[in-house]
C-alpha cells in the first residue's frame, strides 16, 4: 500500500494541479478578455459564406477502418508488453508461442494489405 | 525537517513541491522553446525572427502569453459548450501528465513507477481525445475534418511507437525509465547506449514522434491550404493556447523520451566525465533543435502518403524489428548487446 501510494499519488496530485492550471488559464481569459459577441462572429467558420448543412456529417469509412486496425495492433502491443518484461527468465515454450502469435498476426496483416484495407487515395 | 517529511502531511507537501517544480520547469522551458522554434525557423529562411521584446526577442513568448489572456473567448453558436472547453483541457493535461514519470537524473523522478513506459503509452494515447472532442464540439466543418484526419494520423503512428518500445523493453527487461537508462550505462559511454543496437528504430521513433505530435512535415491537421487550422479553427484566446501548449509539451516530452530510450538519459557520452542532469537537458534541447530543423527544411506530406508510410512501411518494419530483437536477445547474440539484463549492465 505504501509503495502504491508513493508511485501513484504524485500522478494524482499532478493531474489535479495540471487541471487547475488549465482552468485558471481559461478563466483568466474569460474574466480579463472582452466579450462582445455578434451573430457573425459566433457562426461557424466556413471560408466567408454562411454555413450550410450540419457539420456533423457523413465521413469516409476509411477512418473507421483505420480505427479498427489500430485496435487490433494496439491490443497486440498490450499482449507484447508483459511478454517483453518477463523476457529474462523466458522458456523456449513461451518464446516460440509468442512467435507463433506474431506469425498469425502477420498473416492477418498480409491479408489486409492484399485486400486493400491500407490503400488511401 | 526529515521527521516532518516522513509524516503523511510531509509526504504530501513534498509531492506537491515536486509537482510544482516540474510544472514550472515545463512551462518556463515552453516559453523559450517556442521562441527557439521560431528563431531557428527564421534563421533557416534568412529572416530575423522575433527580435523586439527583450534581448534577442527572448521575452516574445511572455508577451504572446499575456496577449492570449486578454483576448476574447469566442464560442461558436452551435458548439457543445462543456465539450468545447473540455477538449483543450484534455489535450493540455494529458501531455503534461506524461512528465510525471520522466527521470531527469538518477533518482530524480516524480513517480518512480514500474510500469512507466506503459503509463506514457496510455496517457499519450488519451491525447487523441483532446483532438477528436475539440473537432466534434466545434460543430463546424473544418474542425470536424481536421479532427478526423488528426486522430487517424495519431493512432496510426502510435502503433509503430508501441512496437519500437517493445524492442527496448526486451533489451532491458523493465518498464521503468530509470532502469532503461541504467541498462545503457557501460564502459564505452556514447557507444554503450541503445541507439547503436537499435539503430534503425531511432529514426523510425523520431519520425513517428513527428507524426504523433502533428509536427511538420506531418502537420496535416493544420494544412492551412486545405483545412485552415484543423481542429483548432474555432478556438481563440487561452483555450487555443492550451492546445498549442499541449502540443509543444508533447513535443518536448518526445525529445525526453528519445534521450531516455536511445541516448542514455542523464549518462555522460564520454567515459570519465560525471553523469548528471545537465546531460539530460542538453540531449532534450538538442533533439528539440532537430525537431525545429525538420520543421524548417521539409515540405509537407500528402495525407495518403502519410497513411501509406505509417501502415505499409513503419508498421512492418517495427514489427519485424521486434521479432529480430527477440531472437537476438533470446539467443544472446553480439555478446548480449540486446539482452542487457543478461550481462548485468
Amino acid at each position: 500500500m505504501e509503495d502504491l501510494l508513493r508511485e501513484y499519488l504524485p500522478v494524482l496530485v499532478f493531474l489535479g494541479m495540471a487541471t487547475a492550471l488549465g482552468a485558471v488559464l481559461i478563466l483568466a481569459a474569460v474574466i480579463l478578455g472582452p466579450t462582445n459577441p455578434d451573430p457573425e462572429k459566433l457562426s461557424a467558420y466556413e471560408c466567408g459564406f454562411n454555413a450550410f448543412d450540419d457539420a456533423r456529417m457523413k465521413f469516409d469509412v476509411r477512418f473507421y477502418l483505420v480505427a479498427i486496425l489500430f485496435i487490433i495492433f494496439d491490443l497486440e502491443i498490450a499482449f507484447l508488453f508483459p511478454w517483453a518484461v518477463t523476457f529474462k527468465g523466458m522458456t523456449d515454450v513461451s518464446f516460440w508461442s509468442m512467435m507463433v502469435f506474431l506469425a498469425v498476426l502477420t498473416i492477418g496483416f498480409a491479408y489486409e494489405w492484399k485486400k486493400g484495407a491500407l490503400e488511401w487515395e | 525537517m526529515a521527521e516532518f517529511l516522513a509524516t503523511p502531511l510531509g509526504i504530501f507537501v513534498l509531492i506537491f513541491a515536486q509537482v510544482l517544480a516540474i510544472i514550472a520547469f515545463v512551462m518556463i522551458s515552453l516559453l523559450f522553446l517556442v521562441w527557439g522554434d521560431r528563431k531557428i525557423w527564421a534563421a533557416v529562411q534568412m529572416r530575423k525572427g522575433p527580435n523586439i521584446v527583450g534581448a534577442y526577442g527572448l521575452l516574445q513568448s511572455v508577451a504572446d502569453a499575456l496577449k492570449y489572456v486578454v483576448k476574447e473567448v469566442v464560442v461558436p453558436a452551435g458548439a457543445d459548450k462543456p465539450l468545447f472547453f473540455l477538449a483543450p483541457m484534455v489535450a493540455f493535461v494529458m501531455s503534461m501528465l506524461t512528465w510525471a514519470v520522466l527521470p531527469f537524473n538518477d533518482g530524480w523522478v516524480l513517480a518512480d513507477m514500474n510500469v512507466a513506459v506503459l503509463y506514457v503509452f496510455a496517457i499519450g494515447g488519451l491525447e487523441v481525445y483532446g483532438v477528436i472532442i475539440g473537432g466534434w464540439a466545434s460543430n463546424s466543418k473544418y474542425p470536424f475534418l481536421g479532427a478526423m484526419r488528426s486522430a487517424a494520423q495519431m493512432i496510426s503512428y502510435e502503433v509503430s511507437i508501441g512496437l519500437i518500445l517493445i524492442g527496448v523493453i526486451i533489451s532491458t527487461g523493465s518498464l521503468n525509465f530509470s532502469d532503461i537508462v541504467r541498462a545503457q550505462d557501460g564502459n564505452y559511454g556514447f557507444f554503450s547506449w541503445y541507439w547503436l543496437p537499435h539503430f534503425p528504430m531511432v529514426f523510425l521513433f523520431f519520425i513517428s514522434s513527428l507524426a504523433e505530435t502533428n509536427r511538420p512535415p506531418f502537420d496535416l491537421p493544420e494544412a492551412e491550404s486545405e483545412l485552415v487550422a484543423g481542429f483548432m479553427v474555432e478556438y481563440s484566446a487561452t483555450v487555443y493556447l492550451l492546445y498549442m501548449a499541449g502540443e509543444y509539451i508533447a513535443i518536448f516530452m518526445m525529445c525526453g523520451l528519445i534521450s531516455v530510450l536511445f541516448f542514455g538519459g542523464w549518462l555522460s557520452p564520454i567515459p570519465g566525465l560525471p553523469d548528471g542532469v545537465l546531460w539530460m537537458f542538453g540531449k532534450m534541447v538538442f533533439f528539440f533543435f532537430i525537431f525545429a530543423m525538420v520543421k524548417a527544411i521539409t515540405p509537407r506530406y500528402r495525407y495518403d502518403q502519410l497513411m501509406r508510410i505509417g501502415w505499409k512501411v513503419f508498421l512492418p518494419l517495427s514489427l519485424a524489428w521486434v521479432v529480430i530483437v527477440s531472437f537476438l536477445a533470446h539467443f544472446g547474440a553480439f555478446g548480449g548487446a540486446y539482452a542487457r539484463w543478461a550481462i548485468g549492465g
